[in-house]
């Protein structure tokens, strides 16, 4: 399996607070990868520092075989859409486009021309004129143009609206499968990626929680209902990821890789926006105080 | 990069080079009546004299012109760091924008090079327009008032020759760094304006007379060798007459016997040899020739010298102005490159 991304030990720190830690990560090609994780986990600063935006505080990383932004040549192999999806507001479209050209080897003239034409975006009108949908358009289509082997997004959709939302995310689509790119692309919302990844690396307080395929994902992850039952006494074998009580009943999101045999049990998938919460959500062992409320 | 930097650059250009071809045509209007008058002026005094009366007034009659030109090219190395420098980094910061050109197939360096070459050689060459069209124009008035502001005096020398380029290059440097720092436009430009302003007067006082060893002369206070001698209340004052023309006075004050300085002669002096004539009530011309119209009496250089005072002053010679212009130019270049050696640094390591 060849990684874009490859990781070990990876943090940044600011200050004292470790912004991100311990990151192990081997993201493989030719993937959507969803980075998912509340505000402020770690999501920016792990993007930040695959482009090559943010130096490592501590780790290593290696994107498409190289450092990030070690070189013209590495820069040109990686696509990056910032957050807020940043355009300068004095130029035109059309000074965009020939910002692209002039700063990229790769820059597929064509290609940036087709797709500008047609989101219908004019040409001679000013970036800062431009509606945020319009403006998130333009910056992926500077992202694209310029032909990278991996694109980054981070939070291309924070500030759109539902169908603005719809739309990028349907011509990033169809970007990637037209030019069979990877995709790195990062929200704090699953259901702004449920649609279009196919890995997923969920983040919180500056940590890797889970990473794998999202189908992987789903298969080893089960919802188990029964009678109330500590989560210390579930096989070893089963990763609680949440849980939650009732005074007669018990649920668990778990974690395994075997099958689950138990018959107390009512075994229930779990679909990707619970699992994804589920690793969002503190477990409640984190939380005694509410247990001694009882 | 350099056509996005250009492009960028774009608005600013237009408004400075508006400014300029407006500001050139007014004085290239002015400037035609302003030589015919000098011209004319001085070929009748030469023929009937009178040609130091006939400056002086030449010069009152177009001094707020000239001293506007000069406000002008002093001012505007500090309003290039400010409008420039400062936002030429911070803008982006301010916008994201940074993250969308540093994600292009441009390194970090090669786009902070590009920004700083382009609007650096722009800076330097707005200030050496600046200077090379106030100095054409100011020609007339600059020899009409050779005398009063001599090219080397501090102001003056901030306004004529090459230095003003210098002081561009680094006010222009100063800006970026500052905006690196802060990285907000508004307190970037008001830290350029405040450390470029507080360089300015810095300089004169305490760089610039020390870049070339100043002349240093210890004279007899005779008649020949003094401008004057003043007398308020009991203090005794002499200021030295330095017979080179341009040259720039550092300092001027008197010694005594053993060379150290003192701040007025004696009051012995002052009541003594020095003491005023008493007023002569019936005006005779005889009697004033040899008191209060003439200054001091002999009598009373014979008593300074024979206390063993001396006058000790200190100049650069008005020859020095190119030299000086050369060392203070260089000098600001070489700031200048130190602050853009740092914004290398602080960009490739401190800014994401």
């Amino acid at each position: 399996m060849t990684a874009v991304v490859r990781t070990e030990g990876l943090g940044r720190k600011y200050g004292r607070r470790w912004a991100l830690r311990d990151c192990d990560l081997a993201i493989p090609a030719g993937r959507v990868v969803g980075l998912v994780g509340p505000n402020g986990a770690g999501k920016t600063t792990l993007l930040n520092m695959v482009v090559g935006q943010l130096a490592p505080s501590a780790g290593t990383i290696e994107v498409l075989g190289g450092r990030p932004a070690s070189g013209p040549a590495q820069l040109a192999k990686v696509g990056f859409v910032a957050q807020d999806t940043p355009t300068y507001a004095s130029l035109t479209v059309a000074d965009h486009l020939r910002l692209g050209a002039r700063l990229n080897p790769g820059w597929d003239a064509a290609l940036a021309r087709d797709r500008i034409e047609r989101l219908g975006l004019d040409p001679a009108r000013r970036a800062g004129r431009l509606s945020g949908g319009q403006r998130a358009q333009l910056a992926l289509t500077l992202g694209i143009a310029k032909r990278p082997e991996l694109l980054i997004l981070d939070e291309p959709v924070a500030a759109l609206d539902p169908l603005a939302r719809r739309e990028f995310l349907a011509s990033l689509m169809e970007a990637v499968a037209e030019h069979s790119i990877s995709v790195v692309l990062s929200s704090h919302l699953m259901s702004d990626l449920e649609r279009v990844c196919d890995h997923l690396v969920v983040v919180v307080d500056s940590r890797v929680r889970v990473a794998g395929d999202v189908d992987d994902l789903l298969t080893a992850h089960h919802r188990l209902t029964g009678p109330r039952r500590d989560a210390a006494r579930l096989p070893s074998g089963q990763h609680v990821v949440s849980a939650s009580h009732t005074d007669r009943q018990s649920t668990f999101v778990v974690r395994t890789d075997g099958p689950i045999h138990d018959p107390a049990w009512t075994v229930g998938e779990v679909g990707l926006e619970d699992l994804v919460l589920a690793y969002m959500t503190p477990k409640t062992e984190d939380r005694p105080a509410l247990e001694a409320l009882r | 990069m350099i056509w996005l930097t250009l492009r960028q650059f774009r608005l600013q250009a237009t408004v400075a080079l508006a400014t300029l071809v407006a500001v050139t045509a007014l004085l290239a209007l002015t400037r035609i009546d302003l030589v015919d008058d000098y011209a004319d002026g001085i070929a009748s005094c030469t023929a009937t004299g009178g040609c130091e009366r006939f400056k002086l007034q030449f010069f009152d009659d177009h001094q707020s012109w000239f001293t506007g030109l000069v406000t002008v090219v002093v001012g505007l190395p500090g309003l290039i760091g400010a409008f420039w420098g400062a936002p030429l980094i911070t803008r982006e910061i301010e916008a994201g924008t940074h993250r969308l050109a540093w994600n292009q197939s441009v390194s970090r360096s090669r786009w902070l090079a590009v920004k700083l070459g382009v609007i650096g050689l722009a800076s330097m060459a707005a200030a050496g327009l600046a200077v090379a069209i106030a100095t054409w124009w100011s020609d007339p008035l600059d020899k009409a008032g050779a005398d009063r502001f001599p090219r080397l005096s501090p102001v003056m020398f901030d306004a004529r020759g090459i230095a003003p380029i210098g002081y561009a290059a680094f006010a222009f440097a100063l800006g970026v760094t500052a905006g690196v720092l802060i990285r907000r436009t508004l307190p970037a430009m008001a830290v350029t304006l405040a450390v470029f302003a507080g360089l300015q007067l810095a300089v004169p006082q305490y760089v610039r007379p020390n870049l070339i060893t100043p002349v240093e002369r210890t004279v007899t206070i005779t008649p020949e060798n003094m401008q004057g001698i003043s007398l308020a209340e009991t203090t005794l004052t002499v200021r030295a007459r330095v017979d080179e023309p341009g040259a720039w006075v550092l300092s001027d004050y008197t010694v005594d016997a053993s060379g150290r300085k003192v701040k007025s002669l004696p009051v012995s002096l002052a009541a003594g040899a020095c003491a005023p004539p008493p007023p002569t009530t019936v005006p005779d011309g005889k009697e004033s020739v040899d008191g209060s119209g003439r200054g001091p009496a002999e009598k009373c250089y014979a008593e300074i010298a024979r206390l063993g005072y001396r006058q000790h002053v200190t100049y650069q010679p008005g020859d020095r102005f190119w030299p000086l212009q050369w060392a203070e130019t260089g000098l600001f270049a070489l700031l200048a490159l130190g602050l853009s050696g740092f914004c290398f640094y602080w960009v490739r390591r401190r800014i994401s």
